[in-house]
């Protein structure tokens, strides 16, 4: 299993002139395996932080250790680090550049030095898990749709079949069914390949049904570190960073309140309805 | 690949020179220009210098900012110092050897015309870029220029033009590093390689980047359109510039100036350039 660690990580933005920014401070992490997801208010430091997962910023002060290698002792270990950890960045979109969806794609994997039939097969498999109808391939990347565009960047990375899948925002602005078959395929992909998968988001309600682990940033540092109900049983802290937990939970406490209790780790809709069916009829849909 | 921009680089602040009138300070730049090169002897370069020490430090900027953005022109000075300490014929040498002759007037020669050089671009970036933001100076330039729209210059468009790509070019340069990230993280590499590879390289940036100037620009014409924008005609303004005591005092402080460096060179006698 692949590991990730940070250590001591700092790392300032403009050093030394007066738009001087300490985005991450004192960060320590452990990430392998399972789905991990970071959450933060805006301007927290989490494209900061992830960005420091394949190298493309370099810490001020710390270490990044991607399976015990320190990614930034040696020139060529950053690069290998990019294909290691792949990175999808917030409105990964508006990097396609290529004339198909295919040889957009395929820019990754040729990167690595790949033949052109590993190629091929990447591609392909890219493109199925991610949901990309076959017809799609020999298209301009300009002339798909928003949420499609998105699929053809994420699969511009998982192509190059990274340890680590790292996502930032990957569902911002795309509508509720958009979120969860982008998210569900994610879920999907990582339990089947083996990927350690992180994901950056501000919903509370897609981390609770996603994530094995949440961490969670506030003014550039790491507050909360841990599962669902770790994360979510601490309420008033989260409230105090500008967070919410989701809406069900708020739901579950405030029929507990009223006497209709089903318990306070309640997190997921699903749950809950199950929950309650069980306790209105006893019948379990 | 890190991209700095010294170029309008705005420095936030309230002193005497960041509240002048923009116009008067496009003026007051033009008049500063003609004085220091109307400046001939120690004792003018002694008057500009003293005004121009006094302007940085009305200008509460700190001195490492200015200093820095003196950086660039350094080496063009030193250029000219050199050419000047050794090409300069004067009456007797200070040090002769070989073919190489070098003579004290030609020393301090090459010193006024270094100073002449670091304080013009000192000065003009003091009124234009650290204390004028890019706007306030399209906006004056806009309105020094429009008795031209008389004669059928499209004044007010080319202002809003200026406006426009100046209001974008950090948007842009903010937006290149975003998908030069993005595509190191797929692998692509910037910095190796020969030329052919190199200029294959920056494909996967300018397509991107032009795609979404393209974008930018469609949306930002029909916003405009949108709140009924037509051009210049019967444009009232939120901000009317207008010339306050201050600006006429610092007029009158330049023209002062000017005229002083005048008499100097009429009067005072002195190594002159
Ligand atoms: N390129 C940059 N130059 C200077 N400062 C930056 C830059 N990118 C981010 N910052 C600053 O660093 C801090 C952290 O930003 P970051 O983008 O990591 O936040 P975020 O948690 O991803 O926010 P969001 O949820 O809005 O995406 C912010 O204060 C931001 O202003
Ligand atoms: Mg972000």
């Amino acid at each position: 299993m692949a590991e990730l660690e940070l250590s001591g990580v700092n790392y300032i933005y403009n050093k030394g002139t007066p738009y001087e920014t300490h985005a991450l401070k004192d960060i320590n992490l452990k990430i392998g395996g399972g789905i991990t997801g970071i959450i933060g208010h805006t301007g927290s430091g989490k494209s900061t932080l992830v960005q420091m997962f394949n190298g493309l910023v370099k810490p001020t002060s710390g270490t990044v250790k991607l399976d015990g290698e320190d990614i930034w002792e040696k020139k060529d270990r950053v690069r290998e680090a990019r294909f290691k950890a792949g990175l999808v960045m917030q409105y990964p979109e508006y990097q396609l550049f290529a004339s198909t969806v295919y040889e957009d794609i395929a820019f990754g994997p040729r990167n690595m030095g790949l033949s052109e039939e590993e190629v091929d097969k990447r591609v392909r498999a890219a493109a199925a898990f991610s949901k990309l109808p076959p017809e799609a391939m020999a298209r301009s990347p300009f002339d798909l749709s928003g949420g499609q565009k998105r699929r053809v960047a994420l699969a511009g990375v998982i192509a190059m079949n990274p340890a680590f899948l790292v996502l930032d925002e990957p569902a911002a602005g795309l509508d509720p069914g958009g979120r969860r078959s982008i998210l569900g395929g994610i879920k999907e992909f990582g339990k089947n390949s083996g990927t350690s998968v992180i994901i950056v988001s501000h919903s509370m309600e897609d981390m609770a049904s996603y994530c094995d682990r949440i961490i969670v940033m506030a003014s550039g540092r790491v507050i909360m570190d841990g599962n669902c109900s770790e994360v979510f049983s601490r309420y008033n802290e989260l409230i105090g960073v500008g967070l919410d937990v989701p809406q069900v939970t708020r739901i579950a406490s405030a029929l507990s309140h009223r006497g209709l209790d089903i318990g306070r780790d309640v997190y997921t809709v699903g749950y809950a309805a199950g929950k309650l069916c069980e306790m209105l009829d006893g019948d379990v849909k | 690949m890190k991209m700095d921009i010294a170029f309008g680089q705005y420095c936030e602040g309230n002193s005497l020179l960041h509240r002048l009138d923009p116009r008067v300070k496009i003026i007051i730049t033009i008049l500063y220009i003609v004085a220091i090169f109307m400046a001939k002897n120690v004792f003018a370069f002694a008057l500009m210098l003293a005004f121009t020490v006094a302007l940085v430090i009305m200008s509460r900027l700190s001195v490492r900012v200015i200093l820095g953005g003196l950086k660039p022109i350094m080496f063009i000075a030193l250029f000219t110092a050199v050419i000047n300490i050794f090409f300069y014929k004067g009456d007797e040498p200070l040090v002769a050897f070989w073919v190489i002759k070098i003579y004290k007037e030609g020393l301090i020669n090459a010193g006024l015309i270094v100073l002449r050089i670091l304080m013009l671009l000192t000065a003009t970036s003091m009124f234009l870029t650290y204390t004028t933001t890019p706007i306030a100076l399209t906006d004056g330039l806009e309105q020094l220029l429009s008795p031209l729209s008389k004669i059928g210059v499209p004044v007010h468009d080319f202002a809003m033009m200026m406006t426009i790509a100046l209001r974008f070019i950090p948007t842009l340069i903010e937006e290149t590093e975003k998908i030069m990230n993005a595509q190191k993280a797929r692998g692509a590499d910037f910095s190796s390689g020969g030329l052919v590879k190199r200029a294959k390289a920056i494909v996967p940036i300018i397509i991107p980047l032009f795609v979404s100037a393209f974008r930018r620009a469609g949306d930002l014409a029909t916003a405009m359109e949108c709140r009924c924008y037509t051009g210049g005609k019967g444009r009232t303004r939120m901000n009317v510039l207008r010339a306050g005591a201050r600006d006429f005092l610092f007029t009158f402080v330049i023209i002062a100036l000017g005229a002083g460096v005048i008499l100097i060179n009429i009067y005072a006698p002195g190594y002159s350039v």
